[in-house]
């Protein structure tokens, strides 16, 4: 896919003869390669999960956190440049609070998507800013059910059933597709969405990973929050469990 | 007694009430307008349109009501336009609320916001002087309303009817017009639900007499619109 932009892509306010805003392609390129970001639309929530990888040996397990809490009812799974999606979060969580401040009431996931998808398209349309290099799926429940949302560099953002970015999506894209979505409980979800990133985690080109996951669901009272340490861990042997059973073949 | 003095802001003492059934709400007021102590208008509209599902009933001043409802409208429509479905009782009131409190010096209007979503089915929302928001399963206001309390108090319950509502609305407000001298006119009345809204309008002489009324009766002055005498003939 890569063709040279040569002389049209210095500015992102530049088209190309063909009609192509190359900084953005570019940004979108920084995305796909960081680590992989899933997420899946339950029957009764949103399921995250994010293919941390470990630069550092040194690196306490935990830290740099790419799973985010926007609202109570929502959060926000970043890849591509960390210190951009960080940016991303905290105008997000701007957004929702202002929005509770005027109407009264907790922001509806689907506005929210729509103005953090805004803002990023804002940032695509200056001279003096670049665009933010990073993917972002948002998954939340409100008053209109569990919904799941992907939020592009270009600023473009639609609802999915299941959404991957970075470096494993098209692989991952294939095993969610896989999946029975509407039958499934976020429990289920949990485990499948391990399952999904071991198995497309490179051990090659990639040394460790960190599994990070979090879920909004009636399970957890529609609060978004980090998946429970058990059922993580029940995850985990699961799916290097399933690993093992694929490599025996 | 001051002399008749036109100049004076015009107010709307009232008897403004919201009652909630079970299905949606009933809400209702009189029609009186007045300046100091002419009236202005007899046969006002204190029930003012929000969006489709959310009516405000206005007491206090008029101009202050009117410019609160105004500004809601304009930011209802939009927020209706940005959420693509109709808003909630509940943001309507909190618009209203805002622009009260924020306003508190320069303002002097008590609101009574009601309406019907799809979420919360009828709610009342209280919002009086200050800019306070109170949820409230009915809520009263205006100058007429503080003959109002113990009525109901006695009268109000759970779950009532479309009908039971909208009656025991009527007789409240022609209670409150009886006592109080700031509320007058005819009575009407918004009920709002799910199947969508209805206006009612109950005559000045059409409502029930209270202890001591004296019943209505056409003007003497009818005379004046009699057919002028016949010249004698001699």
């Amino acid at each position: 896919m890569s063709s040279i932009g040569t002389g049209y892509d210095l500015s992102v306010t530049t088209f190309s003869p063909d009609g192509r805003v190359f900084q953005i392609e570019y940004a979108a390129k920084a995305v796909d390669n960081s680590g992989t970001v899933i997420g899946i639309k339950c029957k009764d929530g949103v399921v995250m999960g994010v293919e941390k990888l470990i630069t550092s040996k040194m690196m306490l397990p935990g830290s740099n956190r790419r799973i985010h809490s926007v609202h109570s009812h929502s959060g926000m799974a970043v890849a591509g440049l960390a210190a951009d999606g960080r940016q991303i979060v905290a105008r997000a969580k701007g957004e929702a609070s202002s929005y509770e401040s005027v109407y009264g009431e907790a922001i509806p996931v689907k506005e929210l998507a729509g103005r953090v998808a805004n803002y990023v398209h804002l940032c695509t349309l200056y001279w003096w800013l670049r665009p933010f290099g990073c993917g972002i799926i948002l998954g939340g429940y409100d008053r209109d059910g569990p919904q799941l949302y992907m939020i592009e560099p270009s600023g473009i953002s639609y609802r999915y059933f299941g959404a991957a970015i970075g470096k494993g999506k098209q692989a991952a894209k294939t095993e969610i597709e896989k999946l029975k979505l509407s039958e499934m409980t976020c429990r289920e979800g949990v485990i499948e969405i391990a399952k999904i990133i071991y198995k497309i985690h490179d051990e090659a080109k990639d040394k460790a990973f960190e599994l990070e996951m979090s879920w909004v669901c009636d399970e957890s009272k529609r609060k978004h929050e980090k998946v429970p340490v058990e059922l993580l861990e029940e995850a985990k042997a699961a799916a290097r469990l399933a690993l093992e059973e694929m490599d025996a073949d | 007694m001051d002399s008749l003095n036109l100049d004076e802001p015009h107010s709307m003492g009232t008897t403004i009430i919201g009652v909630t059934y079970d299905g949606g709400v009933v809400l209702g007021a009189d029609s009186r307008t007045s300046t100091g102590v002419y009236v202005a208008n007899r046969a006002s509209d204190k029930i003012t349109q929000l969006t489709d599902n959310v009516y405000v009933c206005r007491s206090g001043s008029a101009a202050d009501s009117q410019i609160v409802s105004d500004y809601v409208r304009y930011f209802l429509h939009q927020h209706t336009i940005q959420l693509g479905q109709p808003a909630t009782v509940k943001v309507a009131a909190n618009l209203v609320r805002l622009l009260s409190y924020n306003n508190k010096n320069m303002l002097q209007t008590g609101l009574i916001v009601g309406g019907w979503d799809k979420y919360e089915g009828g709610k009342i929302y209280g919002i009086p002087l200050g800019g306070t928001i109170l949820e409230q399963p009915f809520a009263i206001g205006g100058s007429g309303s503080s003959y109002l309390y113990g009525f109901f108090d006695q009268a109000w319950k759970e779950g009532m009817t479309k009908e039971e509502a909208e009656s025991l609305m009527v007789k409240a407000v022609s209670l409150a017009i009886a006592r109080d001298g700031a509320s007058g006119g005819v009575v009407r009345t918004v009920t709002i639900n799910a199947d969508g809204v209805t206006r009612n309008f109950y005559p000045g002489d059409t409502l029930p007499l209270w202890h001591e009324e004296i019943p209505a009766q056409n003007s003497l002055l009818d005379i004046l619109s009699a057919p002028s005498p016949e010249p004698m003939s001699m």
